[in-house]
Formats: C-alpha cells, sequence, structure tokens
C-alpha cells in the first residue's frame, strides 16, 4: 500500500507510545495504516534509541512551513511484502550488506557502506544525473530486522526498515519493506517523484520481485536483449 | 535468422530477425527442429490475448538441438536434443518446488501486469503476450530458453520429431486434464473439443481407468480421428443437442467428469452464440464461455468440471446456480509440462503412447501465415500444423 500524506514531524514521543510504537513496527501486518499521520522517520528513530536524534524535526523553515500550506512538500510512503522461499538469515546477510541493494533496485546506481552504520547512496536522477545521500543505520536486529534513514542534511530525506519473518508452513520468509520519502521541494521534489514514477507502490512492489528472484532462482528474469521482428 | 512475428490480428510474418543469445546465466539456445501451432496460437493470432506487441515471435510448442548453454547450466550440453515445455518456472520457487510450475513466482519479469488482472503473478510462457512475461517464442530457427537447466527435456535421438514434439503441451494439458478428473472405476469422461490436447485428454482418461469416453466437436475429421485413435464414442454437436445426447449416453446422470479443451474461442449455437460473439467483438466480454456454461448443466452431480481451455479474462452469463447446487468441483489451470515430461516420455518411448497420428499438416517454416489460416478456418481438415524451420 501506499499513502501521500503531509509531511508531519513526530520524533518526540512519550516513552509510553514507544512500545506501542515499536510492535506496530515489529508485527503489524499493515504498518502504514497503523503509523497514519506519524512520520515514519520519526517512530523508527525512537523506538531505535540509538542516540541518533533528528534536530530537522523539529525546526521547520519558513519555506518548509510554506510549502507544506500549498501542498508542494509531500511525503512518499510505501509498504509491500512478499514471500521469499528462502531462510530469513540468508536474506538478512544480502540485504544487510547494503552494496547489493543495486544489483535489483533498479533507481539506485550504488551503495557504499562506509562503516558498520554508515552508507552513500547514489540514485539515478532524470536525464542522467543523480542524487546523493548519506545514510544511518537506525536499528539492526540480526535475521529480523533492519531500519535507517538519511543523515540530516540529505537533499532527498528518507527512511525505511526491512522486516523478516518465518512464514507459516514450508514457505520460507514473509519480507516486509516500509519506505518513507519526504521530498524537500522544488527541483529535488521532481527528482524524487520522478525516481519512483507515477506508482512508487508498483516499483517497489518490482523491486521486491527481483529481489525474489535473486534469492530464489539466482537471476533476474529479463527479455532484454532478445529478437524481436519489425 | 527466421522467424514467425505477429503483427496485427490475423497476420503473422515470417522475417528476418537477429539470433538470440544467452542473456542470464540459467539460459540455453536451442535450434528448433520441430515446432507446432497450438490452438491457443489462434488466441494470439485473432487478436483476442491482449498485450502481444507488433514484432513478437510467438509459439511455445517447439524442440530442438541445444547449441549454447549458459555459465550456470551444467547438465545440458550442445548436440543434447530436447524437448521444451512451454510454460516458464525457475525450479526455486514454492509453487515449482511442488510441481505447479505453471504458478511459477520467477520467471515473469512483467508480474505487475498480471498482478493487477489477477490478483497474483503466474509463469511466463514462451511467445504468449507481455502479461505472461513476454519472451520470444519457438515458432523460429532458433530460440533461447530461461531456467534451462530445469526447464527442458533430453529426448532419445532414434525417434522421430513428431512422437515427441507434443511433449511439449498438448499431450501434458490434455494428461493433466484427465488427472485433475480423478478418474475412478465406472466413470464416464466427457472430452469438449477434439483438436490435439482433447485427443490427448481422451487417450489419458482411459489410461486412468475411464469406462467410456465421449468426444464433443463439430468437425468430420477430428469426431473421425477421436473414433479411431482415441476409441471415444462421439456427439456432433450441430448435428444433435449436445446435453441431450450426453444424458442419454450416460443413463440420465449426465458425465462423470467434463473436460473442457476448446477454451475462450468457443462457438455455440443459436442465440447464445450470437450473444457471445457480438460481446466479444464489442471487447464487452473478452472470452466466449459456451463450453463452461453446457458443462455446468451437461455434468452429473457431484461431478468435476476440468478446464484446460485457456481463458484469459472474463467470461458472463455463467449457470453458477447449476454448478452450486449440483455440487460441481471445479479444477483447471495452465498445465505444469515439467511435472509430467518424464512419465509422457516414458509412455512414447515404451510405445504405449504415439501422439504422432494428431499432425494433419507439415510445413516449412517460411508458410506459417498459410498454417495459421487454414488452421484457424479448418480448412484442408485441418488438425496440427507442424511448422519445419
Amino acid at each position: 500500500m501506499a499513502s501521500i500524506s503531509g509531511n508531519e514531524q513526530s520524533n518526540n514521543l512519550e516513552a509510553s507510545d514507544k512500545e506501542r510504537w515499536a510492535s506496530l513496527i515489529g508485527g503489524s501486518a499493515m504498518v502504514l495504516l497503523g503509523l497514519r499521520q506519524r512520520s515514519l522517520r520519526g517512530v523508527l528513530t525512537a523506538i531505535a534509541g540509538s542516540g541518533l536524534i533528528y534536530q530537522g524535526a523539529m525546526k521547520k523553515s519558513t519555506i518548509a512551513q510554506a510549502q507544506e500550506a500549498i501542498g508542494v512538500n509531500q511525503t512518499i510512503k510505501v509498504e509491500k511484502t512478499v514471500t521469499i522461499n528462502k531462510p530469513a538469515d540468508e536474506l538478512y546477510r544480502f540485504w544487510h550488506n547494503f552494496e547489493n541493494l543495486p544489483r535489483f533496485m533498479k533507481h539506485l546506481k550504488s551503495v557504499t557502506v562506509l562503516d558498520n552504520q554508515k552508507s552513500h547512496w547514489v540514485a539515478n536522477a532524470p536525464l542522467g544525473s543523480s542524487v546523493e545521500w548519506d545514510a544511518y543505520i537506525l536499528e539492526d536486529r540480526e535475521n529480523e530486522f533492519i531500519s535507517w534513514a538519511s543523515a540530516e542534511d540529505a537533499d532527498v530525506d528518507n527512511s525505511g526498515f526491512i522486516r523478516f519473518t518465518k512464514a507459516p508452513g514450508d514457505r520460507g520468509t514473509e519480507v516486509k519493506v516500509v519506505l518513507e520519502y519526504n521530498p524537500p521541494g522544488g527541483v529535488l521534489a521532481s527528482v524524487v517523484a520522478k525516481l519512483f514514477g507515477e506508482e512508487p507502490e508498483q516499483q517497489i512492489g518490482d523491486d521486491l520481485r527481483r529481489f525474489k528472484m535473486l534469492m530464489e532462482a539466482g537471476e533476474i528474469a529479463t527479455t532484454e536483449g532478445q529478437p524481436k521482428g519489425g | 535468422m527466421k522467424a514467425v512475428c505477429w503483427h496485427s490480428a490475423n497476420d503473422v510474418r515470417v522475417e528476418t530477425v537477429p539470433d538470440p543469445k544467452i542473456i542470464n546465466p540459467r539460459d540455453a539456445v536451442i535450434k528448433i527442429t520441430s515446432t507446432a501451432i497450438c490452438g491457443s496460437d489462434l488466441h494470439i493470432y485473432g487478436g483476442y490475448i491482449p498485450t502481444v506487441q507488433s514484432g513478437d515471435i510467438i509459439g511455445h510448442e517447439f524442440m530442438g538441438e541445444v547449441v549454447e548453454v549458459g555459465s550456470g547450466v551444467s547438465n545440458l550440453k550442445i548436440g543434447d536434443r530436447v524437448v521444451v515445455p512451454s510454460m516458464i518456472g525457475c525450479g526455486n520457487c514454492h509453487y515449482c518446488q511442488h510441481d505447479m510450475w505453471s504458478l511459477c513466482d520467477n520467471s515473469n519479469q512483467n508480474g505487475w501486469m498480471e498482478e493487477k488482472l489477477f490478483g497474483n503473478i503466474t509463469s511466463a510462457i514462451y511467445g504468449y503476450s507481455h502479461t505472461f512475461g513476454g519472451y520470444a517464442g519457438g515458432q523460429a530457427e532458433y530460440v533461447r530458453v530461461p531456467f534451462a537447466d530445469v526447464g527442458v527435456i533430453k529426448v532419445p535421438k532414434d525417434l522421430p520429431d513428431e512422437k515427441l514434439l507434443f511433449i511439449s503441451d498438448a499431450i501434458p494439458t490434455g494428461y493433466m486434464g484427465a488427472e485433475l478428473c480423478d478418474i475412478q472405476p465406472g466413470d464416464i469422461v466427457a472430452v469438449w473439443g477434439c483438436g490435439a490436447v482433447g485427443q490427448f485428454a481422451m487417450i489419458s482418461a482411459y489410461m486412468m481407468g475411464a469406462e467410456k469416453v465421449i468426444g464433443i466437436d463439430r468437425f468430420p475429421e477430428r469426431l473421425e480421428m477421436a473414433k479411431k485413435y482415441a476409441k471415444a464414442e462421439v456427439i456432433n454437436y450441430e448435428e444433435v443437442d449436445a446435453g441431450e445426447a450426453l444424458k442419454e449416453m450416460t443413463g440420465g446422470r449426465g458425465p462423470d467428469a467434463c473436460i473442457d479443451a476448446v477454451g475462450l474461442e468457443a462457438h455455440g449455437v443459436g442465440f447464445e452464440d450470437f450473444y457471445d460473439q457480438t460481446k466479444q467483438k464489442l471487447r464487452l466480454e473478452t472470452d466466449r464461455p459456451h463450453v463452461l456454461r453446457q458443462m455446468m448443466v451437461a455434468c452429473r452431480k457431484g461431478g468435476t468440471l476440468s478446464i484446460m481451455g485457456v481463458y484469459g479474462g472474463f467470461v458472463d452469463k455463467m449457470p453458477f446456480g447449476a454448478a452450486f447446487n449440483k455440487g460441481l468441483t471445479l479444477r483447471m489451470g495452465q498445465m505444469h509440462g515439467q511435472k509430467y515430461m518424464h512419465k509422457l516420455l516414458q509412455l512414447i518411448v515404451e510405445g504405449k503412447l504415439d501422439p504422432s497420428f494428431v499432425v494433419s499438416h507439415q510445413l516449412p517454416l517460411e508458410q506459417a501465415p498459410h498454417g495459421y489460416h487454414i488452421f484457424q478456418q479448418k480448412q484442408d481438415n485441418c488438425v496440427k500444423v507442424v511448422l519445419k524451420p
């Protein structure tokens, strides 16, 4: 499911809320529904307790407030789940090396892991250009859960998590990805919009399907380069 | 190479296109020695299957010789003679591992199209529209076979192509149609459509212990074939009311199981046929479900409908009350070729099954447009066309 909502910041959670949010993120079938207008970034940051405080959330610039008022500054939220016929540890290990992600996420050009928390992301942008940002791992539970968020000064403010849950029967692992992008407006807003096309949900769905193909079949189905008549 | 390319409804052309090459590690390239036109290719030919693009190479029944293998294929070597099942399966997903190859999760790269239409993704099919993966088909001199390590069967060199070719699609489709009927001793099985799939469904039903098999069609040459090779009793539905005839031939009960070997371009009679033809032409209904309707009414109480003829979209005016109140079991689906191919090859090698009788025409690949035309128009007693590249 995908939703677009106003950019409300909310990292100043009460301690009593944290448990509720942790259970939503860690176990709910429909996270975005539970999240409603809350920012994913704020909730992930708060429950991670990683010491990273997202100061920017509290101080909105005049421009940002104006953008919000006229509806320019919109958040893209996407939630997708796929079942993969592999054990969680194998999937977790592959995903945890973020440098693998461009192999199946079409909009990514490269990811460079800088240390065990920080990585540098480069995404394809329209007209052959690219956008870059640094991201930090917020929370990392082996074989279960990874959450991350872009650095405060990133051009493309984004955050997300992936969750691995054993599927019932012998079906492998249920993999849920939830992403949030907060385009800052102006030129970059259109860049982010183009990264995800008309239907961000479909693009993330395709990315997850390619992840599944790679993990199960060892290669990604394609017909690029096959013959065709005139 | 030369290949059969679709351009628009009733317009296929043999064109010169680039040779296929290895794209993924698990690919192989096959030099085709025989390739057939399937009844379901006529749905494409007639323009009833959406997302076929002008220039697409079609065809999903083919066999030949391995000429190139990818780095991930260790069980095939150049020169191996192989038959290729029409449904493309990865062999690794939950469905393939449970022998439901036509429900493969991973072979269809255009899954989003199917997900919108069907709610889920099924396997890709060679040369059968972009909704089903957009893979180039096998009515050509060469074809790229993805997941070749699990997607072909090696066949002996001492049997002619005509005995082996139909392991690709027509025989397993008919065989699975009979298998889905869960045939018990004493059962009478009625098969709508006496084309290649119908013939193999009838033969398979007898192999599985049916007491009597009844074939239904309107073309005398196909009914003759059903009598001669499948040992079936037959009904020409243009001469008698098929429903009434079935009642009389089954002691008033109706058949225990009914197999649809026709699909979305069924022909009926009278007003009902006019209704479906008109709606389909106006694109108000994608499929003409005449056979389905008749099976629901004809089948005995508590019986089984086995649907192997291809449907692609929406049907209407179904007598669902008949199906419900009679407690019918509906089973259906694209066949799982990789599940059946070894068993079928064994039957052929042992001489228990000789499928070559269905071939009515053998033509050079260049004459594919003529082959499509006579098969569609049922001219010259055309039952099955095999093309030789």
